[in-house]
């Protein structure tokens, strides 16, 4: 296949943000009649490699050359126009509007400006038929099944002679007959040709469907191979990152903090049997008293999606929660406050800081929500409060009267913390709380995290970084593709090694 | 965002592809009701010439509601529609009567002024990214305030050709006849029906309502959907403006005061939806009429007085309203 | 100097005084106050009498419009609010009772906090937009106060219920006394309790808020009560000043100033952080607007223009992609569409990225 020219391809492709190295000399190559798995974690690249190659962003340095000429997109539209189409996860189609207009729309058989809406049924309707899809091209949208919807999506990016078609996150909300469906029409634009790009954070559908894969870490290209000369381990050691060798020396050199825990005592909550349709399937999970629990596995593997569950951020629909030997349902976040949890997300911006607020108003906050409005926190204890965490955090710069958006991510970070640790909660739980903020700050938090824990505070920490997550944790549980697979005691057996392992094949049996 | 109901008997599936013209039959269906109530209780309610009065004496609401119409399908608003009718009205008893330039020329220029605010209060819309609640505010403020620089005092309109056109009766058979307004009204309805269900630009309008994100990724002209959409309600309006002057024979600064909640009335009425993407333009005639036949039925009723107009608009709205919530609900 | 400039009250403040300047070139005892009969009297004293109802009603649909919502129907409650207290008072044989009076002003203040909580309950319970929510009432209510009024305009002859907006207590207007109080009255509901914290938050961002564990539901119904009642408080106040009650036209478009005030003060109708303080200054210019278009002699209804005006200015300094693409840094420019390439509708930009520029502006 390499003796092939390339149908897409990238030469020296450098990205920018304010900060951030997106993309730094990325060489990529797409071939026609292949599907190419495109991974990486988060912040790898993949989005902002996407985005370069369809128009959506444009490099700072380096060429995109589509069937062998440089090429430079301003937009979507020119891509696709160009043979390069791109399905998004959310679809992005017009759920008002029937089957065949969201194919036709844009392009639509005309005479005399007039819409000839047979002939635009009609040419929907057999290119339907090509993948095989029976569907009523007059029904809107908004009445199919997503897994439909997203076919709707592909048959409208082919519907123009597509030479690349580029698939975000296709499947992450089908169900696996659904995604077998999309699988076959995607052998069949394969066969047919189509050089396709292909983002999943499902191993196993990596290995299904892809000819190839290209890994991304942290904005560089880590390798391009056929998928077949790939093992499942050596992808998710590429992905994640360290050598196994360093990882394990760190392992080693972070005490082990197994065991601690008093296993007599009733958990601070317990799950059992909890999980949520099309979210994480049924898992079984307790966390006692000044113990650290890690979540391990890739990004997508339903980490944040059991910590939604246990805060009650998102409501569980199987299972039974206890809190501290009470049966309890944790129907919205706030009865999980009352029950001593607290949850910050690893969506600063969106789901935990309110940024127009100040510092103090961010840090009162939770405690201030759960007296309600009627009893404000007295002037003279919400001073002490923020004043004795900004100094504990380090929060700077130390000024409680600074608006949060004009923090920088540590600092936000600790903001975010400080909200929940003067509700004293009994259980942190903890969504990648060291992502994108400087290693300064990331070993605070690390050492915040053990300090916290000694006390006799529950933390569940979550990080897609196995080191921290070893180095932290009593206890490691190891999501994949949307399940608990596996749990164990962080003792002198459980290396990086035997996670990754966990991470990319399934439990041991 | 949208269902996720997989499998559906193929009933319920025919009906849950249906539902956008639920509210569209309630409508006709509460037209039809008013009207054989209507009838059953007031004599010589039940006429022919009865329903074209209702083209008649609403053509310029009419008018100003398929513009309406085009601007809520994609999640819009326009509150300067009552202002701008006002202003076409006041600049064309303004300029033929005291500057004396031929109705032929204002009227055209009429039209020209309302298409232009339309598509600058579009633009700011789109580009600036301000909630177009805000923007046409500003827009009904703007003409307002000219109407009453222009003058404080009603001007009222002699112009041959005004009162022509104004009193002109094409008879129909059976000794029925409408006015020149509601031909033009109707024309207009034609011509916004085939625009939005047989051309680009109305797909695009669907679209837009639909969702705006997808839209852009779709590759479909938003800017210019919105840009457009604003210009034809200001189109809308004026002409709008100019059958208004036609019915009134005058410009006031007064005029068409609190016409903007009736047109939005009339489209939520008529079943569109107001958060876009939903909805027909001859969902809009039916409930520019149910507003008509609710007039009618107060007029002949005697005793009710014409507050109870507006009290029922508000019922129908709320009706309506929450009507599209709950499928809208059901949908989610 | 800087510092001071960067305050968030400094440009509505500097507008206010700006304005009130201006008056000296037209009437030079602009600022003298004088004292008449034991009343003062003054341009200050009428632009704080007249503007006292609008500054009633911003204040209500401040705390509405932080929470990002918005109260198309105070107007109505306006006319509402007069008429039904005008109408209890007209249907008494002794108008001048005082327990007449308390008795109307007790009545009216109920519905209209019933008026309120209706929106409240449309928008927080049913979860329809506030816009649309509130058009409902806006477009009743006006119809409801005619049918109080039965289409007349009702007089009363009432001296208990003209002090509220005609009287004066202790040498001022009572009405500047009666908003003094409902404005402190707001700002300790807000400030000394936790109220307007947690409805800054729930306007800032409504999905951490919730992830908070704030019940914001029963937050928001409160500020359409509050817009409401405040509303009603206007509307005793106008009604009371003329003793008679117009259901058509007491309030017309007070709606409309009331929420340019909100916006002048520099509360965004996005919702979040407010300022109350913001508000009266709004609503002070906008009543200052008046008086001087008034005072100079240009015809009063120019106002409207000038509104239109303040309104795109203040709009268009508070938005985000205005200011992106008008004072854009030129590190940040995207780069130039090429000849021949479609224009700017074609190139949108990605969904994730809301901060960046839509793709391309023609230059």
């Amino acid at each position: 296949m390499p003796q092939q020219q390339a149908i897409l391809e990238t030469r020296g492709i450098h990205k920018q943000f304010p900060g951030v190295n997106a993309l730094t000399d990325v060489d990529f190559r797409l071939f026609p009649g292949e599907v190419h798995a495109l991974m990486g974690e988060n912040g790898a690249g993949k989005s902002t490699l996407i985005k370069v190659l369809t128009g959506v962003y444009q490099a700072d340095a380096g060429t995109v050359l589509l069937g062998g000429t440089p090429v430079r997109f301003t937009g979507p539209l020119q891509a696709q126009q160009a043979g390069v189409s791109t399905v998004y996860q959310e679809v992005n189609l017009c759920p008002n509007l029937s089957v065949a207009e969201n194919i036709c729309i844009g392009r639509e058989h005309r005479t005399a400006g007039l819409i000839r809406w047979g002939s635009d049924r009609q040419r929907a309707r057999d290119l339907l038929e090509r993948f095989q899809l029976d569907l009523d091209v007059t029904a809107p949208l908004g009445s199919c099944s997503l897994a439909v919807q997203q076919l709707v999506a592909i048959v409208r990016a082919v519907a123009v002679s597509t030479k690349v078609l580029i698939l975000d996150e296709p499947t992450s909300s089908l169900d696996a007959d659904e995604v077998e469906q999309l699988f076959g029409v995607i052998r069949q634009l394969r066969a047919e040709g189509v050089a396709i790009l292909f983002v999943s954070h499902f191993i196993d559908q990596i290995y299904a469907v892809s000819d190839r894969v290209t890994v991304l870490r942290n904005g560089t290209l880590v390798c391009e191979e056929p998928i077949d000369r790939l093992p499942h381990l050596e992808l998710v050691k590429r992905m994640i990152g360290k050598e196994l060798e360093v990882l394990e020396q760190l392992g080693d050199a972070a005490p082990r903090r197994a065991g601690t825990a008093d296993s007599t005592e009733a958990p601070v909550i317990a799950a059992d049997q909890v999980g949520r349709r099309g979210s994480v399937a049924p898992f079984d999970l307790a966390i006692r008293r000044g113990e650290v629990v890690g979540l391990a596995g890739l990004l997508g593997s339903g980490r944040t999606e059991v910590a939604r569950l246990l805060f009650g951020a998102d409501r569980a629909d199987a299972g039974r929660f206890t809190l501290s030997g009470k049966a309890t349902t944790l129907r919205t976040p706030r009865a999980a406050i009352a029950g001593g949890i607290a949850f910050c997300s690893e969506n600063r911006k969106t789901e935990g800081l309110i940024e127009d607020l100040t510092i103090r108003d961010n840090i009162i906050l939770a405690l201030q929500a759960a007296r309600g409005w009627t009893r404000p926190l007295p002037a003279r204890q919400r001073e002490e409060l923020v004043e004795r965490y900004i100094t504990a955090l380090r929060i700077s710069p130390p000024n409680p009267d600074m608006l949060v958006r004009n923090l920088s991510g540590g600092n936000q970070q600790r903001v975010l913390l400080a909200r929940w640790l003067i509700t004293q909660p009994r259980l942190l739980i903890l969504d990648e709380p060291t992502r994108g903020i400087d290693i300064g700050a990331k070993a605070e938090i690390q050492r915040l995290v053990v300090s916290l824990s000694e006390e006799g505070m529950a933390v569940l920490f979550i990080s897609a970084e196995l080191e921290e997550v070893l180095r932290l944790s009593h206890r490691v549980a190891v999501l994949r593709d949307r399940k608990l697979v596996e749990e164990r005691i962080n003792d002198d057996d459980l290396t990086a090694d035997a996670i990754l392992r966990t991470i990319a094949s399934g439990a041991h049996q | 965002m949208t269902t996720t109901t997989v499998s559906q008997a193929p009933l319920a599936k025919a009906l849950a592809g249906r539902q956008r013209y639920i509210p569209a039959i309630g409508t006709l269906s509460l037209l039809i009701a008013m009207i054989l109530v209507g009838s059953v209780r007031y004599e010589g309610f039940f006429s022919g010439q009865i329903i074209l009065n209702l083209f008649i004496d609403n053509a310029f609401l009419l008018v100003v509601a398929v513009g309406m119409t085009f601007v809520i399908l994609t999640g819009g608003i326009d509150l300067s529609v009552g202002a701008v009718v006002a202003l076409s009205a006041m600049l064309c008893a303004w300029l033929v009567e005291k500057h004396g330039w031929p109705p032929l020329v204002v009227i055209p220029l009429v039209l020209l002024i309302g298409l232009l605010s339309g598509l600058g209060m579009g633009a700011i819309i789109h580009y600036f990214d301000i909630q177009p609640f805000i923007v046409t505010l500003a827009g009904m403020f703007l003409a307002r305030g000219l109407c009453y620089t222009i003058s404080l005092n009603s001007i009222s309109i002699s112009d041959p050709v005004f009162t022509d056109l104004a009193q002109m009766q094409i008879g129909l058979p059976g000794g029925l006849f409408v006015s020149s307004s509601a031909i033009f009204a109707v024309l207009i309805v034609a011509i916004a029906f085939v625009v939005l269900h047989y051309t680009r630009l109305g797909r695009n309008v669907y679209a837009v309502g639909g969702n705006k994100q997808s839209a852009m990724l779709m590759g479909l002209p938003v800017a210019r959907t919105t840009m457009s959409v604003y210009a034809i309600s200001g189109f809308c309006s004026a002409f709008g403006g100019v059958l208004f002057t036609l019915y009134m024979l005058s410009g006031y600064s007064l005029h068409a005061v609190g016409l903007e909640l009736d047109a939005i009335a009339a489209v939520v009425i008529g079943g569109t939806l107001l958060t876009g993407g939903s909805g027909f333009v001859l969902g809009t005639v039916l409930g520019v009429l149910v507003l008509g036949v609710i007039q009618t039925i107060i007029t002949f009723q005697g005793t009710l007085s014409s507050w109870w107009t507006r009290i029922v608009v508000g019922l129908l709205l709320l009706v309506f309203i929450a009507l599209q919530r709950v499928i809208g609900a059901r949908q989610r | 100097m800087i510092t001071w400039t960067r305050h968030r009250l400094f440009w509505p403040v500097m507008l206010l005084v700006l304005l009130l300047l201006s008056n000296l070139f037209f009437t030079p005892d602009f600022f003298s106050i004088q004292m008449k009969q034991g009343h003062l009297y003054g341009s200050l004293i009428d632009i704080l009498h007249f503007g006292a109802p609008l500054i009633l009603v911003s204040l209500g649909m401040t705390l509405v419009i932080a929470t990002g919502g918005i109260d198309l129907s105070v107007g109505a409650v306006v006319s509402i609010s007069g008429a039904l207290a005008c109408w209890t008072i007209s249907q008494q044989s002794d108008q001048g009772s005082l327990g007449v009076v308390v008795m109307a002003v007790a009545l009216s203040l109920g519905v209209t906090a019933l008026l309120g909580a209706w929106n409240g309950l449309l928008v927080a319970g049913a979860g329809i937009q506030p816009i649309i929510a509130t058009l409902i009432l806006m477009v009743a209510g006006r119809g409801v106060a005619q049918l109080i009024t039965d289409g007349q305009i009702i007089t009363v002859n009432s001296s208990p219920y003209k002090v509220i907006g005609g009287g004066y207590l202790a040498t001022l207007p009572f009405s500047i006394l009666l908003v003094a109080i409902v404005v402190a009255a707001t700002a300790l509901l807000t400030r000394r309790t936790a109220l307007g914290l947690l409805l800054e938050s729930v306007g800032g961002n409504a999905e951490a808020s919730r992830l908070v564990g704030i019940r914001s539901r029963g937050l928001i119904a409160m500020t359409y009560i509050v817009a409401g009642l405040c509303a009603g408080v206007a509307g005793l106040m106008i009604s009371s000043n003329v003793s008679s009650a117009d259901g058509n036209n007491a309030g017309l478009w007070i709606e409309l100033d009331a929420i340019l005030a909100v916006v002048i003060g520099g509360t965004s109708l996005l919702g979040g952080r407010f300022s109350l303080t913001g508000t009266v200054i709004g609503a002070l210019i906008i009543q200052t607007l008046s008086t001087t278009i008034y005072t100079i002699g240009v015809p009063p209804e120019t106002t409207l223009v000038v509104k239109a005006i303040v309104v795109m200015i203040v709009c268009l300094a508070q938005s985000p992609s205005f200011r992106a693409k008008v004072f854009r840094r030129p590190g940040f420019a995207p780069p130039a569409a090429r000849p021949g390439e479609p224009g700017p509708d074609a190139a949108p930009a990605g969904p994730a990225d809301p901060t960046e520029t839509k793709a391309e502006v023609p230059a």
